[in-house]
Formats: C-alpha cells, sequence, structure tokens
C-alpha cells in the first residue's frame, strides 16, 4: 500500500471514529474535569492534525517545481 | 469605566496597526486586494484560523454549550479540525495554483472561465453576499452584546448597580430594552443597557473601526491585524479560562477548582442524550462551508507559495481546540449550581461568556479579556469587508465596463462605498430582534456547504458543465430559503429535517437530519444530473483545468 493510500485511509478512519457511539450518555470526567466526550473528541482534533501532517509529507498536491500551464494576469 | 478605557485603548491600538500597514501599501488594486501574493505560512495560518474562528468560536461555543451541554466539540470543532484542514488540502492549494496562474481575484472570476459562463456572476454574486450578510451579522451582533455586557452593573432589588453609566446618559431607545418573559411590559433600563454601553453604539463603534484599518490597510493590514487578534484571542482566551475556573472552584490550587468545577456540572450537560446520532452525524457537513467561503477564497490566493498551505493544513485542527475546548467547559461550568445566571443572561445565550468575564474578572482583567473576544469577533468581519469590496468591483463593476476598465483608484473608491453599504445594510438587521448567535452561524455555514459540491466538481470533475453550475446554485439557494423559512428564520434552534423512517430502526419514527445534508444532496444531485444531460465543456477549457486529463 503507498503511503499516500495509507494517509486517505486515516482521514475516513478519523471520520468514523467522529461518531462515537460508544460515549454517548457516559458521563465519567477524566482527570477529575474533562468531561469524557469532551476528552475523547480533543483527541480527535490531535489525531487529525497527525494525520494533516502525513498529508503534508507523503500527498501534497501541488510540485513547486512544475511550471504553471498559463502564466497571463489580470491585474 | 477601567473595562472601557481598556478597550478603547486595544481598538486605538489596531487603528495604530492600520496605519503601520498603510505605509506598506503599493497603491495597486493587486495589492490592496491580495497584498501582492506575499503572505508566508505564519501569517497566512494566523490569517486563516483568525478568519475562521468568528464570535461563533468563543462567544457562540460558549452560549451554546451552556444550553446544550459539552457535545457541542464534537458537532461542530472535532469535525472542523478534519474538514477545515481537508478543504484547505483539496481545494486551497488547487485555487492558489490557478489563481496565480490566471490571475483570479474573486471565485466568480474562477468560475467564470471554468464554466466557460460570463454570466455565472449574476447568480453566484447575489447567493455569495447574501449569505456572508448573516455571517456580518454574528460579529456585529455580538460585539455589542460583549461590550455592553462587560461594561453593565448587576441587577439587585430591582435595580440597576455599579454600571459604567448612569440611566440617562443615553437616549431612552438605546437604554431601554423589554423583559424577554414578559414582552408585553413596557421596555425599562433594567432590560437594556444597564447602565453599560448600549449594544447598538457598541456594534457601530466595531463596525467603524474595522472599516477604517480595512480601508487604511487593505488585505496586508488586515492579514497583520487577524495575525496580532488571533495571538491576542489565543492568549487572552486561555487567561479567561483560567480566571474562570479558579473562581468558580473557589479552592486553594487551579487544579482542584478546575476539578471542583466540573463536578458540579449537571448530568444531561455531560452527556449528548438529547442529541440524535444522525443530527450529530450530519452536523459533518456544516464546516463544507469553508470551501465556498468567499473571504477565505481571497486569503488562500494571498499566498506566497503551495508551500505556504503546509502550516496551516497541519495547525488548525490544533489551534480549533486550543480555543474551543476551554469555551465548552466554560458553558457547561455556567449550567451548575456555583453560578446565578440571571434570567436575561440565560434567555440570550450570547450574554454568557461576557456575564462571566465581568462577574468574575476585576475591572483591569475583565478589560483585557474582553479585548480578546472582541479579537477573535472584529479578525473575521475584516476579511469580510475587504472581500465585499473585493468581490463587486471584481465581479459586478469591471465586467459592466467592459474594455474600459476602472483605475486603481476608482476601483478602491467603489469597493469601499460598496462594503459601507453592505456594513450599513447588517448594522441595521442587528438592530432587529436577536437571535443565537450559534444558529444563525449554523444556517449561513450551511448555505456555504451547500456550495460547495460546486467548488469540489469545479476542480475535479471535467464533466461539470455551465447548466449543472446554474442547476446547482439554484437548487443550493431554493433549498436554504424554503428550510430557513420553515424553521422561522432561525427562531426554532432545534429545527431538523425529519424522515420517517420504522421504529425498528429509530424509537423516534423519524431521523433527524440537520437541514445542510438536505441542501447538500438537493444541490448535488442537480448539479450532476443537468451535467449529464449538457453539453460537456470545450477542450480549451479542459487543458487549461485539467492539463493531464485533457486529450
Amino acid at each position: 500500500m503507498k503511503p499516500a493510500h495509507v494517509v486517505w485511509a486515516l482521514v475516513a478512519l478519523l471520520i468514523v471514529a467522529h461518531q462515537d457511539i460508544w460515549f454517548w450518555d457516559d458521563a465519567r470526567l477524566i482527570f477529575g474535569f474533562l468531561p469524557i466526550t469532551l476528552a475523547y473528541h480533543a483527541g480527535i482534533s490531535l489525531a487529525a492534525a497527525g494525520t494533516w501532517y502525513l498529508a503534508t509529507l507523503f500527498c501534497w498536491p501541488v510540485d513547486e517545481a512544475t511550471p504553471s500551464p498559463m502564466t497571463e494576469d489580470r491585474s | 469605566m477601567t473595562q472601557l478605557l481598556i478597550i478603547c485603548g486595544y481598538l486605538g491600538l489596531l487603528l495604530l496597526l492600520g496605519i503601520g500597514a498603510s505605509r506598506l501599501f503599493r497603491g495597486t488594486s493587486q495589492d490592496y486586494m491580495l497584498a501582492s501574493h506575499s503572505i508566508g505560512p505564519f501569517l497566512l495560518l494566523m490569517s486563516i484560523f483568525g478568519t475562521t474562528m468568528t464570535a461563533f468560536a468563543l462567544v457562540g461555543s460558549t452560549g451554546e454549550s451552556f444550553k446544550e451541554g459539552v457535545g457541542v466539540y464534537g458537532m461542530l470543532a472535532s469535525s472542523s479540525g478534519i474538514i477545515h484542514s481537508l478543504c484547505f488540502f483539496l481545494l486551497g492549494v488547487k485555487v492558489w495554483k490557478l489563481g496565480k496562474a490566471h490571475g483570479y481575484r474573486t471565485q466568480v472570476q474562477f468560475f467564470r472561465d471554468r464554466l466557460e459562463s460570463r454570466r455565472i456572476g449574476l447568480v453566484l454574486f447575489p447567493v455569495l453576499v447574501g449569505l456572508v450578510i448573516p455571517y456580518l451579522l454574528i460579529g456585529v451582533m455580538a460585539s455589542g452584546t460583549v461590550i455592553n455586557k462587560v461594561t453593565a452593573g448587576r441587577i439587585a432589588e430591582g435595580k440597576v448597580v455599579g454600571g459604567t453609566f448612569a440611566e440617562g446618559t443615553f437616549p431612552a431607545f438605546l437604554e431601554q430594552g423589554k423583559n424577554p418573559k414578559a414582552p408585553t411590559d413596557p421596555p425599562s433600563f433594567l432590560y437594556g443597557s444597564q447602565g453599560g454601553v448600549p449594544k447598538q453604539l457598541a456594534s457601530l463603534a466595531i463596525c467603524g473601526i474595522v472599516l477604517i484599518y480595512v480601508f487604511m490597510g487593505g488585505m496586508r493590514g488586515t492579514a497583520w491585524a487577524n495575525t496580532f487578534q488571533t495571538l491576542i484571542f489565543m492568549v487572552l482566551g486561555l487567561v479567561t479560562f483560567v480566571v474562570i475556573a479558579w473562581k468558580l472552584g473557589g479552592q486553594d490550587s487551579f487544579w482542584a477548582s478546575l476539578q471542583a468545577a466540573s463536578a458540579a456540572i449537571p448530568h444531561e450537560k455531560l452527556t449528548r442524550l438529547h442529541i440524535p446520532p444522525e443530527k450529530f452525524l450530519t452536523y459533518m457537513f456544516v464546516p463544507l462551508s469553508v470551501g465556498m467561503f468567499p473571504h477565505l477564497f481571497q486569503h488562500w490566493l494571498t499566498a506566497r507559495s503551495a508551500n505556504s498551505f503546509k502550516l496551516p493544513v497541519v495547525a488548525h485542527p490544533l489551534f480549533i481546540a486550543i480555543v474551543w475546548v476551554p469555551c465548552v467547559l466554560i458553558g457547561a461550568w455556567a449550567t451548575s449550581d456555583l453560578i446565578t445566571i440571571p434570567p436575561p443572561v440565560a434567555a440570550n445565550p450570547n450574554a454568557v461568556l461576557p456575564f462571566l468575564v465581568q462577574k468574575l474578572a476585576g475591572p483591569v482583567l475583565g478589560g483585557f479579556l474582553t479585548a480578546g473576544i472582541l479579537a477573535a469577533i472584529m479578525s473575521s468581519l475584516d476579511s469580510q469587508f475587504l472581500c465585499l469590496g473585493t468581490m463587486f468591483t471584481e465581479d459586478v463593476v469591471q465586467p459592466l465596463q467592459g474594455s474600459r476598465r476602472l483605475s486603481d483608484q476608482h476601483e478602491l473608491l467603489v469597493a469601499r462605498a460598496f462594503i459601507i453599504a453592505i456594513v450599513a445594510v447588517t448594522y441595521g438587521l442587528s438592530l432587529l430582534e436577536p437571535r443565537r448567535v450559534f444558529t444563525l452561524g449554523v444556517w449561513c455555514f450551511s448555505g456555504f456547504s451547500s456550495l460547495f459540491p460546486l467548488i469540489l466538481a469545479a476542480l475535479y470533475w471535467p464533466r461539470l458543465t455551465k447548466a449543472g453550475a446554474y442547476a446547482c446554485v439554484l437548487a443550493a439557494a431554493g433549498s436554504w430559503l424554503w428550510l430557513f423559512s420553515a424553521s422561522d428564520f432561525a427562531s426554532n434552534p432545534s429545527f431538523t429535517v425529519n424522515i420517517p423512517v420504522p421504529t425498528a430502526i429509530d424509537a423516534d419514527g423519524a431521523w433527524q437530519l440537520m437541514p445542510v445534508a438536505a441542501m447538500i444532496v438537493t444541490s448535488t444531485a442537480a448539479l450532476v444530473v443537468v451535467s449529464l444531460l449538457t453539453k460537456p465543456p470545450g477542450q480549451q477549457t479542459l487543458r487549461r483545468f485539467f492539463p493531464s486529463r485533457a486529450d
């Protein structure tokens, strides 16, 4: 599997993991102050940052060395 | 009075920043609107984040958590961390490349070329402006509420005590308001400005300040101001969190106070039992709106290089967490028995955060914290103001002029006149009956999300045709208007589109979906069906936009 495919699989996993029905009625506090649903979704935010970092490494969409197809400017 | 002086000092500082940026202004419309494509990774991150995090993020998230509980973070913040960066990654970089190559300044210019349609702007421009107005309204309304609440007095034994201004300082129509629980009673000072700066004046002052620094500094000034304000609201937001946690918890250590404050949150605010899972799922469509925000499109075009996008793509979800987690916790704490929220504040969730700041922070810290909240609001208003002027000159005035192109000086003049007109309309709307910032924001974002299929198809689906694009825009606008009116113009914050299902599948007998889901399905279906039924774009267009796929 290519690294780019792994990155897109991780994005799909994030979207699925976001629907956390398993914590729907859980009122526990993590570290005594952080509601578990909030802690879990803050974790999703951290995981998203990590996934997007991998995306910039393995599937960045523009090769800056590639010349632009046209160069006219409206200004 | 101390809070007011600090707020005035902060606003003065912003004006100085605008003057500083104006000294670097090159005098061309290209520099005014796109900062001559000179914005690097850090400024791009801060300006994009500052623009997307508006009153909605601070005032709205706290108020919505106060009403609905901590599930609000999952509904919009964590989903935005995934979807916003996806949009910057898939759309932003590609738009930047095409914009740089072909000199685009607005979305309409891009769509005109891609769709081979000179008239797409006639349909798209009013729809985009119509959707930006509620977005502006969020900021204008929230700024007035925030300044009023932190400068107002408290109510004791049916009287206002400790306000900045005595009753009678301002005309009665600015000072008096109606009791939300007894709207037929005559207006009174008790339910109006309560000794604070009247909302109407505060909103007007904020609009004026933002207009001045946008006019002086253009896009460069806006990017600088956004960066400055984003740093301010992130730092002061965390300070607000610490102060409120410590005061509410009332323990010796911060950690113990934090635990005491959270332990007092009612059970229903800690869970999502009152949020149907299918509603939660379809909330995920709302952040797609960033793909079609005209002001974000303009920010993307300011980037110095494609690599400038890497930092915003990675850091955006982290920044969202830094801002939203504290706000959501604060809103949940406000529902506990550790503090009494007066009925006028509880009836207007937009006022919960400023009320807590005013009640729990001292006057000096309260002033600084208010400056932080205003920073978040203004860092969105400025980009939206600037973008509206750019769209009007580039998409309406220049095409009408034909070959007689306006001079740079005239173009700036026209842009500024249009911005003032739209701000005046928005300000007028803000004086009408207020809506919850969060609810209004969701409706506004839903409208932009319903246009997301258009930008995605324009960049990635060569088969998209002019007729398909028109059908998409009309279907998006039509479905939005229909559902918005069905929600009684956002006065029903719990409005959903209900799909009947057997009770074996859902005990409620219906799936309660966010309206945005219905809008996206409608606009996508219109786009795909009409495109497939009409003539594909010409080879020249395909070569221009899809060089690797054209014959």
